[in-house]
This record gives C-alpha cells, structure tokens and sequence, in this order.
C-alpha cells in the first residue's frame, strides 16, 4: 500500500515536467517555417491567399500564440489532442490508429533485451576473465556500436532477400485475410527482424549493467552464508544473487524507455512498419503540427507510465524500498 | 601521469580503441591528400563492387561516387559532429548540473524539472522537432545533438557537486570570501570534472550514431559526405548492391566501439579499484 502511495506521489511529481515539456515544444513550433495549412496547400499544388486566411481561421491558427497554447492545454485535459489537418481526422484517432504497433514493438523488444541481456550477463559473470566471459562482452561492446538502422538493413539482406526466410517489412501479409491465430503467427514471422534489430542495443546495456551487478553481488556477505549452508551454486545465483542483481537492470528499464521510443521511429522506416514512429516522423516531414504535440504527449505519457510500473516492480523485487519510508 | 598512461597501456581493449580511434582521425586527417577531389562528385561508372577496378577500391554508389573517398572525407564529418556536440553537451551539462547541486533548493528544483523533461521526451524524436524547425544543416544537426544529449552529464555533474559542496576546502574558499562563481568554476568543478569526462566518451558515441540515424532517415544536410547519408543512399540498391550501405555500417560500428573503448580504458585506469567490473 505504502509503495502505492510513494508511486502515485512520483506520478503527481511528473505532471509539471509534462506541461513543461508541452509548452517548451508548443513554442518551439511556432518557430518552424510554415505551418500545418501552408502544407495543406503545397499538398492541393497551390491555392489563393483568401483561402489560405479561411483555414487558418478555420483551424484556430489566427489567434496570438498564447491564446493557442491556453486551447491546446485546455483541450488535452479533455485528452481531445485536436484535428490534423494532413490526415482529415482527430489526431487522437490517428495515434490510437499507430499505438498497437509500436507498444509490441517495443514490448517484444524489451522482453527480449531484458532476458537475453540478463541470461548472457550472469553467464559473463559466472565465467568472469575467462573465454565465455571475454566473448559475451565483446560481443556486447560490438552490439552497442552497431547504429540499429544498420542491423536492420543487414538483416534484410541476410534473412530476407538471401534465405528468404523472412520479410523484409510490413507488419501483416496485406490482403490476406488471416484472423485468429494464422493472423497472430503471421504478425509475430513479420515482426522478428524488428524486433531483433530494436532490442540489440539494449541487450548490449542489460548485458553490461547485468554483469557488473552480478559480479558485485555476488562478492557480498548473504552470497558466502548462502554457500556455506550447503546450496549449490544454481540455488546460491537464483534464489540469492539474480535477485539482488536485477535492481540496476531494472531502473535502466525506465530511464530508457524514452530512448526506445525514439528509436523505433528508425526501426518503424527501416521495415515500413505503420507505427507511432513513422508517425513522427512523416508529421516531421509534412508539418502536422498537431499530430506530431500529440505524438509527444503520448510518448511523454507512456514514458511515465513505464516508470511508474519500475517503481512497482523495484519495490516487489527489494521490499526494503517499500517498508523503508 | 605516467601510472596512469601504464595502467592504460596494460589494458588491451583500451589499446585496440585507441588505435581505432587514430586510425578515424588520421582518416579525417589526410582525406585532403588521398581523395583531393570532391567526394560528391561524379568518380565513375555507378555501382561497381569493391575491388573491380582499382581506381575505387570500395567500389562506386549508385550515382557514381566513389566511396573511399566518401568514407574518408566521412570522418572528418562524423569526428567534427562528434567533438563538437559532446562539447555542447558537456558544456550545457555541466553549467547546469553545477548550478543545481551547488545551490541546491528551488534553483535545484526547476532545473532538476527541466533536466527530467528533456528525460522523459524520447532524445531522438526532440532531436526530430528541433531539424524539422530549425532545418537541416550541418551546423544545426550539430548543436541539435548536443542540445538532446545534455541530461545525464548535468545529473552526473550534479551528483559529484553535492558531494563536494560542503568539503572543508570548498567551505576555507566561502571563509577566503571568494565568490560563488570563483567556487564552483575554479575551485569544485576541477574535483567533479573527472567522471564527466569518462562520460563524455558515451556521448560522442550516441552523437555519431544519432547523426548517421539521422542522415538515413534524409533528414540531416545532405551536401556533406556523411557515412549516414551513404547507407541511406545504399537503401535503394540494398537487393543486390548491398556492400554501399555495408561498408559504412561498418566504419561506423568500428569508430563507435573504438570510442567506447576508450572512454572504458580511461575510466579504468582513473578507478584501478573497480576494474574488472
């Protein structure tokens, strides 16, 4: 109960940081050249400066700055994120469209991240200074250099167009007509480059954070006790260490949440996945004002949110933190 | 000094990053000399693989530039974006983490808020915002980066501050009746600098990997020979020209680990208790 409580004073502390960043991006956008109905006309090939008056009317764009940002804050309490004018409709029906996507995406990509990262960095650490230990860890080095569109695109070239074992992109077979399962299989077949491609450089982070906490742990008295009452050495890294282990691992869950969100917009172009990524980024290219607020919003929410469920999972895992204040 | 550069040298990983490094410099270095004429300019007959003909020992693109010449003019792009945003970064970073953990209270307050906003926004799609306002060019890529990569050295400088602020010769410097900015530029900050500068190492990787994303995405300056814009180009010909987007790829991954393993070598040798870890 009490770790509720901390969690929910956390989530209220995050609510200034959200209008802060809505209204530093709100402002930062009134700076761009050009806005939503000069894209809508370039879009129509060109159009008279009466029109361009009416729409702009139209869209609420003729009022003073402040006065638009008051609707815009106003608007988002009612979660009404505006209309965008690129795609013909609200802009919240235009996220919710790309949503799904992207949370498997990044879902599947954590998981993956998470388990790979953990199950190769305590194998590091069992082995430490040998030879599994030196390959997991160069291995890991690599991965974290490796810029991910470029995993993606040799991915495609390998297991695509070489093997042809798997897609090249798209999220579904289109017009195919699957339902239930074949759907469920199909989906899954298209998003495996993805997702491998998304969670490599994270596995790489897990990995190293994973390691060096194992490592540190596994030095501390509770490990020696553990031992010397007789548990094998499966028992002392599972039921003792792993769990003290996973704490560093877990926070780094949240503070990069916002960081994968960032990169499944490359990861999303890379395999033309309809995503909240792509999203972003033809809003960047098309001037979509409103969508791209909304994109942020959203991310900035999922962000949170994500931090909110680590702080739940931290005091699960280290009942201290939830009995200590 | 010299402990330290012996406890550097006996590290082997450090060393081959070392030499990485150097090579990308001398690289960038000597572009000038090997390929004096414009990279961007037509070399040849398009998409010729690496090694047919020895004049393009990397082969051509598919608009017929040679892409040796791309690569090496190409770190002297990626070197330059580098330096310069880490040192954007790792300025802002700096100022700001010093004033929020030297004050501490309301000053600490806002700026931690400011710190956490730029957190909480995924770094790549501000970075997104700031060139789709700001435009494209290289000179805004540049600080567009270092303004999206600031946070974590502010918190790290922050951190290192509040540890310092109340030591006894920080609190001889306030009875000397030295002055607030005396104290932290010239008295704290060479204490706290350290570890900043290890994670400066990190940083400049994710500049060079945020620029190269950036550029295939056509999204950073397309008028400078950038690795990222040669993989971006390579995209359309990956079917069967795959070694345009590869060979790139790899300068890449190659540059960053060499990065990485430096700032890994130094942070290993300023803390000879830790490694290992």
């Amino acid at each position: 109960m009490q770790i509720l409580l901390l969690a929910l004073r956390r989530l209220a502390a995050s609510l200034p940081t959200l209008l802060l960043i809505l209204v530093g991006l709100f402002l930062l956008l009134q700076l761009a050249p050009g806005d939503t109905v000069d894209a809508l006309i370039a879009q129509m090939g060109g159009g008279d400066p009466a029109m361009a008056e009416q729409l702009r009317t139209f869209y609420g764009l003729d009022a003073p700055v402040v006065v638009q940002l008051g609707r815009y804050l106003l608007r988002l309490v009612t979660l009404d994120l505006g209309f965008s004018a690129i795609y013909g409709k609200p802009v919240a029906e235009v996220i919710l469209e790309r949503l799904p996507v992207t949370l498997l995406l990044m879902v599947s990509a954590l998981s993956f991240a998470f388990a790979a990262g953990m199950a190769l960095g305590v194998l590091a650490a069992r082995r430490v200074n040998r030879w599994p230990d030196t390959l997991i860890s160069t291995l890991g080095l690599v991965f974290y250099a490796t810029p991910s569109f470029w995993f993606g695109m040799m991915g495609i070239v390998v297991f695509a167009i070489r093997l042809a074992w798997l897609p090249a992109g798209g999220f579904e077979q289109i017009g195919s007509g699957n339902t239930g399962l074949t759907r469920v299989l199909d989906i899954a077949w298209h998003l495996i480059l993805p997702v491998a491609t998304l969670a490599l450089t994270y596995l790489a982070t897990y990995l190293r954070i994973m390691r060096a906490s194992m490592l540190e742990v596994l030095t501390l008295d509770f490990v020696r006790t553990a031992r010397a009452k007789g548990l094998g050495e499966t028992a002392v890294v599972l039921r003792h260490v792993l769990r003290n282990a996973l704490l560093p691992g877990v926070t780094l869950m949240g503070l990069q949440a916002g960081t994968m969100l960032g990169g499944s917009v490359v990861v999303e172009s890379v395999f033309a996945l309809p995503g909240l990524g792509r999203l972003a980024y033809e809003s960047v290219v098309q001037r979509d004002v409103n969508t791209l607020l909304g994109i942020v919003f959203v991310s900035a929410l999922l962000v949170i949110a994500i931090n909110f469920i680590v702080d739940m999972l931290y005091a699960k895992l280290d009942p201290r933190i939830a009995s200590g204040r | 000094m010299l402990g330290f550069l012996k406890r550097y040298a006996r590290n082997p990983a450090a060393v081959v990053g070392l030499l990485l490094v150097l090579a990308v410099i001398g690289m960038a270095l000597s572009a000038p000399f090997v390929f004096p004429r414009d990279p961007l300019s037509l070399a040849g007959r398009p998409l010729q693989w690496p090694m047919d003909n020895p004049r393009f020992w990397l082969g051509t693109d598919n608009t017929g530039r040679d892409i040796a010449a791309q690569i090496f003019h190409g770190a002297r792009v990626s070197l330059l974006i580098g330096l310069v945003a880490t040192v954007i970064a790792i300025a802002i970073g700096i100022v700001i983490g010093a004033i929020s953990g030297f004050y501490g209270g309301w000053v600490d307050d806002v700026l931690m808020r400011v710190t956490e906003a730029f957190q909480t926004l995924p770094n790549f799609i501000l970075l997104l915002v700031l060139v789709a306002v700001f435009g494209s060019d290289i000179t805004f890529v540049t600080i567009a980066i270092g303004i999206v990569s600031w946070p974590p050295s502010a918190r790290l400088t922050r951190a290192e501050f509040l540890t310092l602020r109340n030591r006894e010769f920080v609190q001889a410097c306030r009875v000397l009746g030295m002055r607030d900015a005396q104290i932290i530029f010239r008295e704290i900050l060479p204490n706290a600098l350290p570890p900043v500068i290890v994670y400066a190492s990190v940083i400049m990787a994710v500049a060079i990997l945020l620029e190269s994303a950036l550029a295939f995405l056509n999204l950073s300056d397309p008028n400078v020979p950038s690795w990222g814009n040669l993989i971006g180009a390579g995209r359309g010909v990956l079917r069967v020209q795959w070694y345009v987007s590869a060979i790139p790829g790899v300068v890449i991954l190659l540059t960053v680990l060499g990065v990485s393993l430096v700032g890994q070598g130094l942070n290993d040798a300023l803390n000879p208790r830790l490694k290992g870890r």
